[in-house]
């Protein structure tokens, strides 16, 4: 059965493939299939539309439940996350630690069970711990959907980042992008190392050696220490955010070494390749990871955070739409 | 009762017997060693143990029966009746209690509930005051009260002079140090081996040089002091590497090793398995090659278990927020015979790892089946094959990452003191 037809969305002619997503959760891109990557990006090229309208609305997700379940703060992530869902017309609650019984104690998996039990569909689940979504996911029957768990995957975000690649340079294979910060503690690191690699795009990690995990090479990323060398003829270069109380943990002495280190000013743009795009997923530390100068004279940061819902209502309609329309 | 165990294999590696003999047991003493068929004592209950081995009980050096204070994680009771069901005559547990085992009175009731337990119990009290480290703990008195060893095990002692004149102090009462090897500003945070597994699934990482550098620090401690120092479950070939090297200058360190730490490797936590999660972690296959080889060197002198009982609640849920440990009393035996099979060590140097060595060392008169011994005896059948089922553990925890394994070799039964 027809998914376009079913869902009353505009046409979503997605040269044949299967309309579903293998796995009824989102948990990390590692080991997502080439197709499926695809098929999320070609699916979040017609949701862009949406939020272009007057009416930033489809009924797609017309009495679906989404449920925010953050254990960790973030605004641009759970607003993004809410706008989807709203933009699908699913209904979106939003459960945050200082407002829920998670203060009073209560294990992740009885507050997952307990907002299961008031049916929902979708659980997007944001938490300090790695594996914390992958832990729910074998226990609840809703979809659960990683929005970044530790330092293990942030999926959307590599999502997100690589339709944004993709609709500015046209393609992701072939391309050399440069990921350059605290590639230990990044889940955006890990899932865009994961999803560029398997889209065939040729992925180098720079940092200081405090900041780059063992058998980063296993991920089939190249590491260096010297940012000038990474960036060197980079179709894009990530900017990831320092974590500024990295500091007292020795990782690195200072943030204005780390800035003349690590940041990225113009003169380390002009080694990248020509009109090479300059990523940032937010929040920025203006004049430490990135300068002004180019935070300022890069939109695509921007077009990330409105790339971000377009993505999120694509994933959530694979698994929340698409799969109910097969059943 | 009196026993006689009939038709055994008889290996008991600190009398150097391994034969074919018949045992009587009697008044709760080895009575009687006797060529099969020569012995009979009427009233006796009969054990046929034809195509078993019958050994000195086994001693675990390294349990937790987290009692007082973590009784619905465990008791002396139920953790004696686990070391029992798995061949264990004696456990030696560990002071992390609460309250920590670091006075006599906590001893003294720790032995007053071992009086009704089914293997016998040895206490091991704190270095340090409450096992923060700072003031030696009253060894004195935990010694008057029956304790032949301590340890803060779950933490290092990080401070060196802490544990310089805890080792000294030792000395005055001949006291065993065990020590937990780990320097706690390299582990931080940490919750399983660092590597390509940490990288991998985000997980904050333990390097193997956070072990390393304590048991180096703790080596040469033991040269400085002239104590006897024994090393706590060592999980990495740098360690087993300096502990070889102290033996070889005639340093008083004696080494265990426990069965997860020659059997797994990190990759068992992938998928974050808390099951899996234990403290030192489980390192590398490189590692686990170094374990095996350690053990048949004798580098690594004895196998304890660290049987460490957790409720599974608190093993459900955040891999970071499990706590560490794994039960392991029940399966030590099943897993160390297949060192055997794969041609690791004999059964003789089983036995020794299990009996002989942990006596020697913690200074028990035990590990024997001499006449005149204790009747503190295991009968081991090394040959069956059997399922490990958690659910029917006698221990109160669940949580091995063995449940399910395919295991040969299982005490048979286990004689305490001449009651079955």
């Amino acid at each position: 059965m027809s998914v376009a037809r079913n869902t009353g969305t505009r046409p979503l002619a997605i040269n044949g493939l299967t309309m579903a997503l293998s796995s009824k959760d989102l948990l990390g891109i590692q080991g997502m299939p080439k197709d499926e990557i695809e098929l999320i990006l070609d699916t979040a090229a017609t949701f862009k539309d949406v939020s272009e309208r007057d009416i930033k609305k489809v009924p797609t997700l017309r009495g679906k439940t989404v449920i925010n379940l953050f254990y960790e703060a973030s605004t641009r992530t759970r607003t993004s996350f809410e706008l989807a869902g709203k933009r699908l017309s699913a209904d979106v609650i939003n459960i945050s630690t200082s407002t829920s019984s998670v203060v009073k104690g209560e294990t992740l998996l009885d507050t997952a069970l307990n907002i299961e039990a008031m049916k929902c569909d979708i659980i997007i689940v944001r938490h300090s711990c790695s594996g914390a979504p992958a832990y729910l996911s074998t226990r609840l029957k809703s979809s659960v959907i990683n929005a970044g768990d530790g330092s293990h995957e942030h999926p959307t975000q590599a999502l997100l980042d690589m339709f944004t690649i993709r609709e500015k340079l046209g393609r992701l294979e072939g391309l050399t992008v440069a990921i350059v910060g605290d590639i230990e503690h990044s889940r955006v690191a890990r899932s865009n190392i994961y999803g560029l690699s398997t889209m065939g795009a040729k992925v180098k990690v720079c940092g200081p050696p405090t900041m780059i995990p063992p058998g980063i090479e296993r991920m089939s990323a190249t590491a260096c220490y010297d940012m000038d060398e990474a960036v060197e003829g980079a179709d894009v270069i990530m900017m990831l955010r320092l974590q500024l109380e990295r500091q007292a943990a020795g990782l690195f002495p200072g943030v204005r070494e780390y800035a003349r280190l690590y940041g990225l000013n113009q003169a380390r743009v002009a080694r990248a390749a020509r009109n090479a795009m300059v990523m940032h997923p937010g929040p920025m530390n203006r004049g430490v990871e990135i300068s002004s100068e180019v935070a300022d004279h890069t939109p695509v940061i921007l077009h990330q955070v409105t790339n971000g819902v377009a993505v999120r209502m694509a994933v959530m309609f694979l698994l929340a739409g698409a799969s109910k329309a097969e059943a | 009762m009196n026993i006689l165990i009939k038709n055994g294999h008889i290996i008991d590696p600190a009398d150097k017997i391994d034969d074919n003999l018949d045992i009587l047991i009697a008044e709760g003493k080895i009575a009687k060693l006797g060529k099969q068929g020569t012995l009979s004592q009427s009233g006796a209950k009969i054990v046929d143990a034809a195509g078993k081995i019958v050994v000195p009980g086994l001693i675990d050096m390294h349990v937790h029966l987290r009692e007082p204070g973590y009784e619905y994680k465990e008791t002396i009771a139920t953790g004696t009746a686990a070391a029992k069901a798995g061949g264990f005559t004696s456990v030696c547990c560990m002071p992390n209690t609460n309250p920590v085992n670091d006075n006599r009175a906590v001893t003294e009731f720790m032995l007053v509930q071992a009086g009704s337990a089914s293997a016998r119990v040895f206490p091991i009290g704190a270095i340090t005051k409450g096992s923060k480290g700072e003031e030696l703990a009253e060894m004195g008195e935990l010694f008057a009260a029956g304790c032949r060893a301590i340890s803060d095990d779950g933490k290092p002692v990080m401070n060196a002079s802490v544990m310089r004149r805890a080792m000294e102090y030792s000395k005055i009462f001949d006291m065993l140090v065990i020590a937990h090897c780990e320097d706690s500003a390299l582990s931080g945070k940490g919750v399983m081996n660092e590597g390509d597994v940490s990288t991998e699934l985000g997980l904050r990482g333990i390097p193997r040089a956070a072990e390393d550098v304590m048991t180096a620090r703790d080596i040469s401690l033991a040269e400085l002091t002239g104590c006897r120092l024994h090393i706590a479950h060592v999980s990495t070939a740098g360690s087993v590497r300096l502990i070889r090297d102290a033996k070889a200058r005639g340093v008083k360190v004696s080494a265990e090793t426990c069965p997860h730490y020659f059997t797994l490797t990190e990759e068992a936590v992938r998928g974050y398995n808390t099951m899996a999660k234990m403290n030192p972690p489980l390192r590398t296959a490189d590692d686990v090659a170094a374990i095996k080889q350690g053990l048949k060197d004798g580098t690594i002198d004895v196998i304890a278990t660290d049987h460490a009982p957790h409720a599974l609640d608190e093993k459900s849920g955040e891999f970071d927020y499990a706590p560490f440990g794994v039960i392991g009393l029940e399966t030590a035996v099943g897993l160390t015979f297949s060192l055997v099979d794969e041609g690791i060590l004999s059964l003789t140097d089983v036995i020794r790892k299990l009996s002989t060595n942990p006596a020697l060392i913690f200074k028990l008169n035990k590990g024997k089946l001499a006449v005149g011994a204790d009747a503190d005896v295991t009968i081991i059948d090394p040959n069956v094959k059997w399922i490990v089922d958690a659910s029917q553990f006698s221990s109160k925890a669940r949580n091995t990452p063995f449940n399910g394994w395919k295991l040969k070799g299982r005490a048979e039964l286990t004689i305490v003191g001449g009651k079955i």
